[in-house]
């Protein structure tokens, strides 16, 4: 079996995550940063299993068991949040939550 | 398995390019689908194939349909892609997308004198499993409080 630089799994981890915050810093439509916090979710994990296979353990896949856990209740949460959002505003831009500055 | 890391890897790139830049909510989320899909096949070429299954099943699968159900209830139509596409315009994201391009080059700036090599073997089930019901048992039982407490949570905002 050959093998694979760690470095290149590293680079795919960092590009994924700088996507996912370009997705975050631009996008107004709030379903879709909560679906580039999700891609920024997944390249954190994807860094803890590069990791882990760099060592051959476990403690890195068990990490990112723990992230699918936190994305799993974080999704379930955020979600309720746009329904909430959506019916109060009528819309999914989050420019309109900006009513509380002062 | 080389062949393999190299391929997915680019497919979860461009399908999250895909993700970032379309103004149609449910083409984002396919895109989003293959790239997590992509993901897996990585995981599973750095041997961890437990992790890769997990990753098809709960994140593709679970999480994924979840999004997709709250799309189709928001029923968001045409009006809100043409809305989209107007606030896609170059100004608003060449900042941002310039700042995310200054960290990546300086992740990748860190990583540049890395020289270690990763030799796949399989780290499977037994050994995950091992370590989470041994030294890992309270983090599991957190886990299971946290899951349970967004399922209340989420139950409660999303009620009339």
């Amino acid at each position: 079996m050959q093998s694979i630089p760690i470095e290149h799994g590293l680079i795919l981890a960092g590009v994924l995550f700088a996507l996912g915050l370009v997705g975050v810093l631009t996008r107004r439509n709030i379903v879709f940063v909560l679906m580039s916090l999700e891609v920024m979710l997944n390249a954190s994990g994807l860094a803890f299993v590069v990791a882990s296979a760099r060592w051959g353990h476990a403690d890195g896949q068990v990490m990112f068991l723990m992230i699918l856990t936190l994305a799993a209740a974080e999704v379930a949460v955020g979600l309720g949040l746009i329904i909430q959002m959506y019916r109060k505003f009528k819309t999914v831009d989050i420019d309109v939550l900006s009513e509380m500055k002062g | 398995m080389m062949i393999l890391f190299y391929i997915a890897g680019t497919v979860a790139v461009v399908s999250t390019v895909g993700v970032i830049v379309q103004s149609n909510i449910v083409h984002a989320l396919i895109y989003l689908i293959l790239s997590l899909l992509a993901v897996a096949v990585v995981f599973f070429s750095l041997g961890a194939p437990f992790v890769a299954v997990l990753e098809a099943i709960i994140y593709a699968g679970a999480i994924m349909v979840l999004f997709l159900f709250v799309i189709m209830m928001l029923n968001m139509g045409q009006h809100t892609i043409d809305q989209e596409k107007t606030w896609m315009a170059a100004k608003d994201w060449a900042l941002p997308a310039g700042l995310a391009a200054i960290l990546l080059a300086q992740l990748l700036y860190v990583l540049r004198d890395f020289q270690v090599d990763i030799v796949p073997n399989e780290v499977g089930v037994l050994e995950v499993s091992a370590l989470l019901f041994g030294p890992y048992v309270l983090a599991v039982e957190l886990a299971s409080i946290l899951l349970l407490a967004g399922l209340v949570s989420a139950y409660h905002l999303a009620k009339k």
